[in-house]
């Protein structure tokens, strides 16, 4: 069965999630991972979106990180303070998916501008729940299209703390969660290094070649010891998330079905 | 006490040039029937206050509303830019935009200690990151029991909320449900309050004791203006128009057809007849 690089990102994304898994889960990519995850081998995880709803369980992907369908379908609903409060500070959230404009090879994402900030080339939406989903969440997924432009060496701002500009600063400040440990793009898919953080290619997906990763990040990539092939997309996979797109497409345009 | 008005009396009478004001609502709910009225009646200088700065802030900055905004996340949910907040960062168009920036936690927290009528907000967050350095309304204090580092903001205490519910009873009392967001603090944190309503009703009926239920006696204003959330949505009463949030990108994206837009859907339409 053929399959697209961005179908091979999102589910090789979905996989990540466990069935036991809560997750925090961003709109755009990281919500058609977690959808996809929901509906093949982790019936049972738990996604919760920052509009406030908890163990929802969407028949299409949402546009915004509000739909009416995400509350519809939800256990219950809870004000954004509750949600922030509680159940993000508090500590009950295992995972955090999301996404980015920009990452460095540390996990660190700047979702705030290109350029300075007082003058910016490109003003982007800015930090919304990010940056305390990836200090308050157990660890931190990752989900982003690979090209050297949001794949730099050094991020215009840090809007998301990762493992810190070089690598070590999360654990100075003593942030008792793991930060990133999975990085997934349309080529591959990065763990951090358990001694400088850096983000290392584990897995590069079937028919990428190292020199297409090279050539699609900013930075020097680095490759771990034994860089493994992702395992290509089963059939059932496949027809989940594209089910899920084509009903999500039927429900609100091709935008938000991505 | 919250007394029922016309929506551009109340516009007139509550919002005031240089004022700030907070229009809320996290995706649902949000008050563009209101938003709109303020452009409508030409307020300038506003600090205009919103965790989510969706596609009716991006109207009231390309209109020439606002000289200010604090805000945790301004873009287009699922579909991109904010044309005119970018165009008012990036070339300062139609004016200057001083920008007071958060994240969501701190927005939440922030109005939740306007509400309490507390002087600041304290939550753990923004530690490694950025926006400290260049928001001095961001600082840091120790836990006086335990030693940790916090992260403090002030209270958000806008001039006026306004906020759009699904119903009022004939006491003016107001029941909203479904993503209530950050609408209930915002009211409680406001010196005054206006919220528009998809409709009357002689009684709430039945509902779950704990309904999200602000008491008149805490608004100022309430007025009715049935669709007054679209393209946003009403739980129960309209779904989100997502198209018109995708052809808003096509819209807003150059100077001229914005303005064309606002001319004929804003400028040159009356109110909503109640």
């Amino acid at each position: 069965m053929t399959y697209t690089a961005s179908e091979m990102m999102t589910i090789a994304a979905a996989r990540a999630l466990r069935n036991d898994d809560v997750c925090f889960v961003g709109i755009g990519l990281p919500s058609a991972a977690c959808n996809v995850a929901r509906l093949t081998h982790a019936p049972g995880v738990t996604l919760i979106y920052e509009s406030g709803a908890i163990a929802t369980r969407p028949r299409v992907l949402p546009l915004s990180i509000g739909d009416g369908e995400l509350c519809e379908t939800a256990l219950t609903t809870v004000s954004v303070p509750e949600m922030f409060r509680y159940w993000l500070q508090g500590g009950r959230i295992t995972v955090g998916f999301l996404g980015g404009a920009q990452v460095d090879r540390y996990g660190n994402l700047n979702s705030t501008v290109i350029g300075s900030y007082r003058r910016p080339t490109v003003r982007l939406p800015g930090a919304g729940g990010a940056t305390e989903i990836a200090a308050s969440c157990g660890r931190v997924f990752i989900v982003m299209r690979h090209h050297p432009r949001a794949f730099v060496p050094r991020l215009d701002f840090v809007t998301t703390l990762g493992h810190g500009p070089t690598g070590r600063e999360r654990r100075a400040l003593g942030i008792p969660t793991a930060g990133p440990v999975l990085l997934v793009t349309d080529l591959c898919i990065f763990e951090p290094d358990p001694e400088t953080n850096e983000f290392l290619v584990a897995a590069v997906h079937p028919g990428v070649t190292c020199r297409e990763v090279r050539e699609h990040t900013g930075w020097s990539v680095r490759f771990a010891a034994e860089v493994r092939e992702t395992e290509p997309p089963a059939a059932g996979e496949l027809e989940v998330l594209r089910e899920l797109q084509a009903r999500t497409a039927r429900a609100h345009g091709t935008a938000a079905a991505e | 006490m919250g007394s029922f008005r016309k929506l551009s009396e109340a516009i007139a009478s509550l919002v005031h040039d240089g004022d700030s004001v907070a229009l809320e609502g996290f995706t649902h709910l949000i008050p563009f029937a209101a938003g709109h009225e303020i452009i409508r009646q030409r307020r300038r200088g506003l600090t205009l206050i919103r965790m989510t700065p969706d596609l009716l802030y991006d109207q009231m900055i390309g209109a020439g509303c606002a000289r200010k905004l604090v805000f945790s996340w301004g873009g287009n949910p699922g579909v991109g830019s904010l044309h005119r907040f970018r165009d008012a960062v990036e070339k300062q168009w139609p004016a200057p935009l001083e920008l007071e920036e958060h994240s969501h936690a701190a927005m939440a927290n922030a109005y939740t200690a306007g509400a309490a009528g507390m002087p600041c907000a304290i939550f753990r967050g923004y530690q490694g990151v950025d926006l400290p350095s260049v928001n001095s309304n961001i600082r840091f204090l120790a836990c006086p029991f335990t030693g940790e580092s916090l992260a403090s903001v002030p209270a958000l205490r806008p001039d006026v909320a306004v906020i759009h519910a699904q119903k009022a009873d004939r006491q003016g009392n107001v029941l909203l449900e479904g993503i209530v967001g950050v609408q209930k603090e915002a009211v409680l944190a406001a010196r005054r309050s206006l919220v528009t309503v998809e409709e009357v009703v002689d009684d709430f009926g039945p509902r779950s004791p704990n309904a999200v239920i602000l008491p008149s006696w805490v608004l100022t204003a309430v007025v009715l203006a049935p669709g007054g959330a679209r393209p946003s949505y009403a739980q129960g009463y309209y779904a989100r128009d997502n198209s018109f949030y995708v052809a808003w990108d096509a819209i807003a994206k150059d100077r001229a057809g914005f303005q064309a837009w606002i001319d004929e859907h804003v400028l040159g339409r009356a109110e909503l007849p109640a």
